[in-house]
């Protein structure tokens, strides 16, 4: 069985992951549906080289972005483990 | 040496490359036939990853998709590779940590249930087995096309080596073959792009090349250039958004969350050491699908700017820049041949006139010239791929590499596939319903059996799709995003989602789904039996099938809490269960422990 502290450990690791997810999932669902998508007519006003930029986020930026997201929630969640000492040996 | 003898070389020399690992990586333990053992490194997982996900479709079609509908098909890119995100951040590393070697063996512990399990097992089959028949067919073209022998002996083929690898190896041959398949395929999709961006703008890299001058001296991007070419013909403009925003966001949302409940990808995970490495490999299994989704844009546009400039020669309007059939170079005789690309003499001129006679603003400029409606009666989008290296007059050797890549491309989709199924049928099935006591040999035995059920069957539906056979990546996509994906992720999120919960909200997003899938392609996609004409129109709320997973995972959230809400809360150890499986540490082997 777990003991109290523990437990309390579990939880407050359980609640920083949560934070961290919701931070990520905002920035993804801003850059897909936001900048890719609701304001990328708007956006297309401006320009890198010959990118329409709202046409750049959909079929490019967003994509790095995705990858930029995956390997930023690895560094945080293994410092996390560490920091809440449930990391794998 | 000609084409037909570097695709034999090309296309041999890769097959040889297959059956050599196949040899290599025998399974010899359940643990290595459903999980390659679990030690799996985390790039060479995401590489296998990268390759499992990229199929014939991702091969083949989806620059072609691009090249037509231009800025209309981010709706695939942003879709196919988002999904990722959610996988990596929301499924991959839970699962992991579960350890176990099937999908559907965690929702039945999860959720203390057997018909939990059953219901997710039929969701993977089902979507798994329609989506296998789109590859199979990839392979019988891929053999039609480029090496001259009948679609049923291509498939015949593409089985065996299927075969080979995947019931001698399971998991373990298909990883590593996966690999290989990965490294083909790409060098494959890439090697045309970076000689077509070099011809076209001088740049190397094809995504700097799509945002680039054009090399032929006259200052203009690219895509202006692009955009003007095909607007000048009364197409619509290639960067411009053209349909609904709304019903874009769905799609979008739609292929992001069916993406990341796709059972053959998610089974990949399990083959990592530990919790960390499941994080770090779908990051890396981004990175190697992002190489071919960013280029692919690349090759769209460039293939069709390319196609452009071929029929019409010069400035719209002048009867010589149209260009006369009997000078059309030789690739266009080669793919009228194959029936992909169809020319109709319509004002009997001698010329090609091809643009778009569906725009009502163009029609009085095109009567005023003589034209009589768009001669390039079809244009296949699979051409812009499969002839591109041909309209760019690149070396033989560059054919024979995409013919090779494209049948890497549809192996080693089908191969993970097949894995998803026979470990469904033998663990989840079998060991798990009707023979618990049989001993890991004989289950051994029993996955390499269904392996090679799953391979016939696979096989037998290639060489008589059904009627439906274009309409499975909206089932597929469909199915895993209204009934696993939600089911998963409450499984994980939620300590309250109990049995109850999770059946009723897994058959309330299976069932509206495949409704609302029916209900304008037919039932089971018998033709004529659709209720509604599946057009804009008739969608409810402007919502098309192919973007109703969405909702169907709307539904399977709210049915599920809300069910959950007013019955019992699972037991303390389910609840422990799940505790378990959101902390990294003590994560095992799957097949080695306790």
């Amino acid at each position: 069985m777990n003991s109290p502290d523990q437990s309390t450990g579990a939880r407050a690791y359980w609640r920083a992951n949560l934070r961290l997810l919701a931070k990520l999932i905002l920035i993804w669902a801003f850059v897909s549906f936001g900048l890719g998508i609701f304001l990328a007519g708007w956006l297309d006003q401006f320009r890198i080289g010959g990118y329409p930029l709202g046409f750049f986020f959909a079929q490019q930026g967003a994509i790095y972005v995705f990858i930029a997201l995956i390997f930023v929630y690895v560094r945080r969640m293994n410092r996390l483990d560490r920091q809440y000492g449930v990391n794998e040996e | 040496m000609d084409t037909q003898t570097w695709i034999y070389l090309v296309v041999g020399a890769s097959f040889a490359l297959y059956i050599g690992i196949a040899i290599w990586s025998r399974a010899g333990s359940t643990s290595e036939f459903y999980v390659a053992g679990g030690g799996v490194h985390p790039v060479a997982n995401g590489m296998a990853t990268a390759a499992d996900w990229m199929s014939a479709a991702s091969f083949i079609s989806m620059a072609g998709l691009i090249a037509f509908l231009g800025y209309d098909a981010s709706a695939y890119l942003l879709g196919w590779t988002g999904g990722y995100v959610l996988l990596a951040l929301l499924l991959a590393p839970y699962l992991r940590k579960f350890g176990k070697f099937t999908v559907p063996e965690f929702i039945g512990e999860r959720f203390y249930s057997r018909t939990a399990r059953v219901v997710a097992v039929v969701c993977l089959i089902v979507a798994s087995v329609t989506y296998v028949i789109g590859q199979m067919k990839g392979v019988g073209v891929a053999f039609g096309r480029f090496l001259e022998v009948p679609f049923d002996v291509g498939v015949f083929i593409g089985m065996g080596i299927v075969f080979f690898y995947a019931v001698l190896g399971g998991m373990k041959g298909i990883t590593y073959t996966q690999i290989a398949q990965y490294c083909v395929l790409i060098f494959a999709f890439t090697v045309p792009a970076i000689f077509i961006s070099i011809q076209l703008t001088g740049w190397p890299l094809p995504q700097v090349g799509l945002g680039a001058t054009m090399a032929d001296g006259s200052g203009v991007y690219l895509l202006d250039k692009l955009d003007a070419v095909i607007t000048d013909l009364g197409f619509a403009e290639y960067t411009a958004h053209k349909g609904s925003d709304v019903n874009m966001a769905l799609l979008t949302l739609s292929l992001m969350i069916g993406t990341a409940g796709l059972p053959h990808v998610i089974i990949r995970f399990f083959t990592v050491p530990n919790v960390a490495d499941a994080r770090r490999s779908a990051g890396w299994a981004l990175v190697f699908i992002a190489i071919l989704y960013t280029t692919a844009p690349a090759v769209g546009a460039m293939a069709r700017l390319n196609l452009m400039n071929t029929v019409q020669t010069g400035p719209v309007g002048e009867p010589e820049s149209n260009l006369a059939y009997d000078q059309r170079p030789d690739w266009f005789r080669t793919w009228e041949g194959t029936g992909l690309l169809r020319f109709e003499d319509k004002n009997e001129d001698g010329r090609i006139q091809y643009y778009d006679d569906s725009n009502p603003a163009f029609a009085d400029r095109a009567e005023s010239l003589g034209w009589q409606g768009n001669e390039m009666t079809t244009v296949d989008r699979d051409i812009m791929v499969l002839a591109n290296p041909e309209i760019a007059s690149l070396p033989n050797w560059v054919i024979a590499l995409v013919a090779a890549g494209g049948l890497a491309a549809a192996l080693s989709t089908a191969a993970g596939l097949l894995l998803a199924v026979a470990s469904a049928i033998s663990h989840d099935l079998l060991k798990g319903m009707f023979m618990p006591r049989i001993s890991e040999k004989q289950e051994l035995r029993a996955g390499r059996i269904a392996m090679a059920g799953a391979v016939l069957l696979a096989g037998y539906l290639g060489l008589n799709p059904p009627g439906f056979a274009a309409q499975v990546v909206a089932l597929a996509f469909g199915l895993a995003a209204s009934s696993l994906f939600p089911a998963l992720m409450m499984g994980i999120f939620s300590k309250r989602v109990n049995r109850a919960g999770a059946i009723t909200g897994m058959l309330a997003g299976l069932s509206s789904t495949l409704l609302y899938i029916f209900l304008y392609k037919g039932w089971f996609f018998v033709p004529g039996t659709n209720l509604l004409p599946d057009d804009a129109a008739h969608w409810i709320l402007g919502i098309q099938p192919e973007s109703f997973g969405a909702v169907g995972a709307l539904l399977n959230f709210v049915f599920a809490l809300l069910v959950s809400r007013l019955t019992a809360p699972p037991p303390d150890d389910i609840q422990e269960l799940v505790e378990n499986v959101r902390v990294p540490r003590g994560a095992t082997v799957p097949g080695q422990s306790h």
